[in-house]
């Protein structure tokens, strides 16, 4: 609907009269004049979760691409049901890759062809054959690259290995754990365990969003002893009943202060002090530590559970906005988003791009997990580590090493989601 | 929402046309009275297509899609019984279906017996007319922000190092801080009170200031005392006030599911959370089916508190 409304790349009386006057102004150079034109009137409309739908983004693609982006935010449910219902509502879909495996068999998606993509060779392992070093293992879950390849660019399942045909191009990953208040807590913590410890009655807290909080429930009951898994990524019914029978009989017995539904919840919840413990993100952990409170994101002996993100194109997509989509890709690699994200907290795909956007010592700091040499301030300005810090969980390969499971869908996804309704009303 | 919608909906007969009277002309007589006829059904179409557009209709929808199915990302019909299944084999449902009494009795006990008391207060002991407006018009000043803002606002107050608890720590009443002024059924019911006592007061109000003040003069030439007075004429003449707040308050609590969402932090649930769940979860079928149910209870509610007090009547 939007889409007729919108003039992307319009002829109108006024386009044609700018132009054309700009040609007779400059007529030795018309047809660039021209290109640039319509570069000018694209508008790619991109849609995803909060975390990389940033205004910033948009900003500079303008800037750099010309060509505009619309950036809609929503949470992880309604970016699934719109990617799967509502094709022509988008052109650029920022999902991640357990959603992908959701959407990718409606066809709305269109597979990218890896020769266009510049810095192909160069993006992180992870993502290509699934292991970040050789010698790693692949984790439990949803791992990017058994959804990240289809035979053709018609292709409707998965391919086990690289292919040429990339359903969505990564653009940003990271390794998550449970945050803590280290002053608050006054001892080490060191498995995911700890969550569910009487020691933290009425001080813990754990996400509400079905999809994320099973995997930390997951993570709890077999670092528990209490269940061993056969998949955590993909739980059979008596798993399930088995996890949320224990996280409810905790939560009837006060074990939560809270649950958090959005990001700014979890950052008060653990500010305030009402939690001491709880599962969180990376970004949160920093608007936690800016306001000038101790809050460490600990890594734990079990390892973490991980999330990856990515663009899509949509089906619909095609001459030149299918064009500008893979400029838009290829700027996405380039390096200066890379550069944005890792400063807070997260992981771009292609690391070694964002370097020259980063300064020596926030690479260190981010990347290598050396100490600070000097403060480092998150992109808005605030500063999130002194010298001499470093940052929790170490390096890029000891954080992305120690993957324990990825975020997933299950075949009995439509169990669980009831089950876990029931957890939150019980 | 729905319940507030059926009250005027049951109240008013949209199809009743006026009443007829006689003609004084034989002539034509029947032309005027399909004429009057017609006039009638004129008049009420507005706001017959009105309710049936944005209220009849939505609820026929939401019973339907209850029947339907679900999978993960769309909703497909069907006639099933599923939903229905689900909800009433859950002990789940059941406990949630008895917080939610819970929370719409104690919390109309509460605002009654403060709207009641802010009323009584008033309407008689305040004399003139301006200072009654005036502090009526107090009391609505927290209406003037958003609801969740003056819910919110409630979450740093009575956290745990909040000033509640941080003010009774440093006057010695408490060494700990009281874990339960916040995420409990006690900050919930808090802010229920908070945010829906006025409900109570303004009608309450309103019929009280309806009331012959000679009838208050003839009770205590008769020697009434003033306990017996209130309980014998201010009550009795007060009820249809009493129930349109009762009616407020009640569908008010029952429909809720943002208040029990933030002052619990989740740990609590009602039916309004059961179905704000589902919705996020795009079980949108299962969502209806608990819609239907609980808008039946508060029907079946209401249809017992108008058994109380005829509001037509009174009106």
């Amino acid at each position: 609907m939007t889409k007729l409304a919108k003039p992307k790349a319009g002829y109108t009386r006024r386009a044609l009269l700018r132009t054309g006057g700009a040609a007779l102004a400059a007529s030795a150079l018309p047809a660039p004049m021209l290109w640039a034109q319509d570069t000018k009137d694209i508008v790619l409309r991109q849609f995803g979760t909060g975390v990389s739908n940033l205004n910033d983004v948009a900003n500079k693609v303008k800037e750099d691409l010309g060509f505009t982006l619309e950036m809609t935010a929503l949470d992880s449910d309604s970016v699934t049901q719109r990617a799967a219902t509502q094709p022509d509502s988008f052109d650029i879909a920022d999902i991640e890759y357990w959603i992908c495996k959701k959407v990718w068999p409606t066809g709305n998606l269109q597979a990218m062809d890896t020769s266009r993509i510049a810095n192909y060779d160069k993006i992180v392992g992870i993502f290509r054959d699934g292991k970040l070093t050789p010698e790693s293992e692949i984790a439990q879950g949803t791992a990017p690259h058994t959804v990240g390849f289809v035979d053709g660019p018609g292709g409707t399942t998965f391919a086990d290995s690289e292919t040429g045909w990339m359903t969505l191009i990564p653009t940003i990953y990271n390794a998550d754990t449970l945050g803590i208040r280290p002053d608050l807590i006054g001892r080490p913590i060191r498995n995911w365990s700890e969550l569910l410890n009487p020691e933290f009655q009425g001080k813990a807290s754990i996400l509400d969003i079905s999809s994320i909080g099973i995997m930390d429930m997951a993570m709890v009951c077999e670092s528990m002893g209490e269940i061993t898994y056969g998949d955590k990524g993909n739980m059979t019914r008596e798993e399930i009943d088995q996890t949320m029978a224990i996280f409810t009989e905790a939560k009837r017995n006060g074990q939560f202060r809270a649950f958090w539904k959005t990001f700014d919840e979890s950052v008060n919840l653990m500010a305030s002090g009402e939690v001491v413990i709880q599962s969180m993100w990376s970004p949160a952990i920093t608007a936690v530590k800016s306001r000038g409170i101790p809050c460490v994101y600990q890594p734990l002996e079990e390892g973490y559970r991980s999330w990856g993100g990515g663009i899509g194109l949509s089906n619909s997509l095609s001459g030149m906005e299918l064009d500008a989509a893979y400029d838009y890709i290829n700027w996405y690699l380039s390096g200066w988003v890379g550069g944005y994200l890792m400063r807070q907290g997260y992981y771009s795909a292609v690391p070694e791009t964002s370097k020259a956007f980063m300064s020596e010592n926030e690479w260190g700091y981010w990347f290598e997990g050396k100490e600070a040499t000097d403060v480092i301030t998150s992109p808005g300005g605030d500063a999130l580590a002194q010298a001499g810090d470093v940052r929790d969980g170490g390096s890029f390969y000891d954080r992305m090493g120690a993957v324990a499971c990825w975020n997933a869908v299950m075949d009995e996804n439509q169990y669980m989601v009831r089950k876990w309704n029931e957890f939150i009303a019980a | 929402m729905a319940p507030q919608g059926v009250r005027p909906g049951g109240v008013l007969s949209p199809g009743a046309p006026p009443a007829q009277t006689d003609g004084k002309k034989q002539k034509g007589r029947a032309h005027m009275s399909t004429n009057r006829h017609v006039l009638g059904w004129l008049q009420a179409a507005p706001l017959a297509a009105i309710l049936l557009a944005f209220l009849i209709a939505p609820i026929v929808m939401i019973v339907i899609v209850s029947f339907w199915g679900a999978t993960e990302f769309s909703i497909y019909p069907a006639f099933q019984f599923d939903n229905y299944e689900f909800l009433f084999g859950s002990p789940v449902t059941y406990r949630v279906f008895l917080a939610t009494f819970k929370y719409a009795l104690i919390t109309w006990a509460l605002t009654l017996v403060i709207g009641f008391t802010v009323a009584y207060f008033l309407a008689f002991h305040v004399r003139s007319l301006t200072m009654q407006v005036a502090l009526f018009l107090i009391c609505t000043i927290p209406f003037w922000t958003s609801n969740i803002i003056r819910m919110i606002s409630w979450i740093p107050f009575l956290g745990r190092n909040g000033i509640a608890n941080q003010t009774l720590i440093s006057w010695g009443v408490i060494d700990e801080p009281l874990e339960w002024l916040l995420y409990s059924d006690f900050s919930v019911l808090l802010a229920f009170v908070h945010l829906y006592t006025l409900f109570m007061v303004v009608p309450i109000f309103n019929t009280m200031m309806r009331i012959d003040k000679s009838l208050l003069e003839a009770a205590r030439d008769a020697g009434a005392s003033g306990f017996q007075t209130l309980v014998h004429i201010i009550i009795p003449l007060t009820k249809p006030g009493i129930m349109i707040g009762t009616i407020f308050v009640v569908t008010l609590v029952m429909g809720d599911f943002i208040t029990v969402r933030f002052m619990s932090g989740s740990q609590r649930a009602n039916v309004g959370r059961l179905i704000s769940n589902d919705i996020g979860l795009l079980q949108y079928p299962s969502a209806a089916a608990t819609a239907v149910v609980l808008l039946c209870t508060v029907l079946i509610v209401i249809a017992i508190l108008l058994r109380f007090v005829n509001i037509r009547k009174e009106l």
